[in-house]
């Protein structure tokens, strides 16, 4: 008798929300319907990519959806080389880069969707050398960053800096990096080892700007690089110099559009051809001041005309 | 009964005959989908493989530069030491308190308490390994500097600390069958020869369940070899060739995930991630092969 009892209770149950599914499946055209007839057709834009972009992507996407009427924007991370795939593969409307398209990847684009990948630049970023609060330490040259991190580097040691860095008994530098395939980890190779050396193995390749800062934070031994946005209290950015003669320079604002900060780099956006319609207006309204002063309100750079 | 059976095919109404076939095709799917995911995977990787790799490098050097501009180096060496060291020490972790419990749930603990902790055991293995590596990478990354003074908290000992905490259950439940699996004959002879339940277990249970004890430890560590995420968020991921268990690592499998999703298709760095994809699927094959094997031995026994 039980048994019975919880049969018929169970295939009741099923009954009941099988007739939900249905009934709600069964409305939510008719409501799409009423929305799309009160509001012209919502327009979606897709944006991905680099992960350093990925803050100020969201922010541009958060207050545009609040202007707009005709478009919203969806935006995810994964790193410059994701969101130029998917570009490639056409699953986007704009590509997000912390560094220029590959020949390679544009001629890719072009075979497969039939469009050239368009480059906007819609503001610039210093990458900031990173230390842990209490280190000794305030400026660098790039020549012994290239030291720290390049193959067969001669600095490994903070004594080789010659500094006496007392929270980290090993004294041993630890160096943070990112993973092989950001776009930040290619610009910073590029920008201290130029295009024939690499860098030496043995970093910590963390997967995110925001994770770097916060283990170099925790870490005192640590030394590693970031977008300037992502400064914390705990750590320091170090003032950085082209050589040991050269001014050194913090990375700041007017450093950076006075090219003198010498490690920064433009950000770029990537349609697939020229942008028409929503995708269009939404590119203009962030290379217009209002969408730049996102930008500087991020901790990025915006672009010189404003 | 070949009659019986002949007899019982012939009158089977249709559904029963659908509803046979339905489920011979579920169990065939099995095969066809592992087969499948090995020809998939080794026919992304094998062009390169066959080809331009230097399989010696590919195997001997440490060096991985994968996206250098012009000297593209493809040494997993380091890679390989750092899976098989995670791993290692998450067996020496895993394997104590692994036995342990299963030997305390099968021999001495109640019936009623063994309810419960068989289901916290499942509980164990149901924490998703994202999870995990997240608490190595917040709560276990600041025990370690607190603990051993370390400069850096994510490091070896950390992840195996996780991989351990995630093949325990493996190892509980598949060696607490194991012991059941010992008939009580060989308990009570044991005991009316007067050996305490201490004698009973060391000399006889594990002596009689070794080979499925082993088989549970095998299983734990084909589990830890394949784990991705946990390792990924609490080595550090550092291609370094580890000095102690407070060194930073990378293992195969990390490589793949944190490379994969930003190669062009097609690309040399993307086929030698499917070579490692081949590598790993070879090592968990054989593990799980041992295991199968050494199973087996225990019916034939």
């Amino acid at each position: 008798m039980q048994k019975n009892y919880i049969a018929a209770y169970t295939v009741i149950k099923i009954i009941v929300v099988l007739t939900c599914a249905v009934l709600i499946n069964g409305c939510s055209p008719k409501d799409g319907e009423s929305v799309a007839d009160k509001e012209t057709a919502q327009v979606t834009i897709k944006n991905k990519g680099s992960d350093t972009m990925v803050n100020l992507a969201q922010a541009w996407a958060e207050m545009y959806t609040g202007i707009s009427t005709k478009a919203s924007v969806e935006v995810s991370g994964g790193g410059s080389g994701t969101g130029v795939a998917a570009l490639i593969n056409g699953t986007v409307d704009i590509a997000n880069c912390s560094r220029q398209i590959k020949p390679k990847e544009l001629e890719l684009a072009t075979q497969n969707t039939g469009k050239a990948p368009q480059e906007f630049i819609v503001g610039y970023d210093a990458l900031a050398v990173y230390v842990h609060h209490d280190t000794p330490l305030d400026k660098i040259t790039i020549p012994q960053l290239a030291e720290i991190y390049g193959e067969n580097g001669t600095i490994t040691k903070w004594s080789h800096l010659s500094i006496e860095h007392s929270d980290c008994p090993s004294d041993k530098i630890i160096r943070i990096s990112r993973q092989s395939n950001s776009g930040t980890y290619f610009y910073f190779r590029e920008a201290l080892l130029g295009k024939n050396r690499d860098f030496r193995i043995g970093s910590l390749d963390l997967h995110g700007s925001k994770d770097v800062v916060e283990v170099i934070g925790r870490t005192p031994c640590a030394m590693g690089y970031s977008g300037m946005g992502y400064a914390t209290h705990e750590v320091k950015m170090l003032e950085v110099a082209t050589d040991a003669d050269a001014p050194y320079y913090p990375p700041t604002l007017e450093n950076v559009l006075a090219k003198t900060y010498p490690i920064a780099r433009p950000l770029y956006m990537y349609s697939l051809g020229e942008p028409t319609g929503e995708i269009k207006v939404y590119l203009d309204w962030i290379l217009s001041p209002e969408g730049q002063k996102i930008v500087e309100k991020l901790g990025f750079v915006p672009l010189e005309s404003n | 009964m070949n009659i019986l059976r002949k007899k019982r095919t012939a009158n089977l109404p249709f559904s029963e005959t659908a509803i046979e076939l339905f489920i011979r095709l579920c169990g065939i799917s099995c095969i066809i989908f592992v087969f499948g995911i090995f020809f998939f995977v080794f026919r992304e990787g094998a062009g390169f493989l066959f080809g331009k790799l230097d399989l010696k490098e590919f195997l001997t050097s440490v060096q991985w530069q994968p996206t250098s501009l012009n000297n593209k180096r493809y040494g997993a060496f380091a890679l390989i030491v750092g899976t098989f060291s995670v791993t290692a020490l998450a067996m020496c972790i895993a394997v104590p308190f692994g036995l342990g419990a299963a030997i305390f749930v099968s021999e001495f603990c109640s019936p009623k308490l063994r309810e419960t902790f068989k289901i916290i055991i499942e509980l164990l293995a149901a924490i998703p390994s994202v999870v995990w590596g997240f608490i190595g990478l917040t709560l276990m990354n600041q025990l370690i500097i607190a603990v051993f003074n370390a400069p850096i908290g994510l490091t070896m000992l950390n992840g195996s600390i996780m991989l351990a905490l995630m093949s325990v259950p493996i190892i509980v439940s598949i060696a607490e069958d194991a012991l059941k699996a010992v008939p009580d004959s060989y308990r009570e002879a044991a005991e009316a020869l007067g050996a305490t339940r201490w004698q009973v277990v060391y000399r006889v249970l594990l002596p009689a369940a070794k080979h499925g004890l082993l088989a549970a430890v095998l299983l734990g560590a084909a589990r830890s070899i394949g784990e991705t995420m946990a390792v990924l968020m609490a080595t550090g991921h550092s291609v370094n060739i580890p000095s102690g268990p407070l060194s930073w690592i990378r293992t195969l499998t990390a490589t793949i995930a944190a490379e994969l999703g930003e190669v062009a298709r097609g690309d040399e760095h993307y086929q030698v991630l499917f070579i490692i994809g081949i590598l790993l699927f070879t090592i968990t094959f054989v593990v799980n092969l041992i295991a199968d094997l050494v199973i087996k031995g225990i019916r034939q026994e």
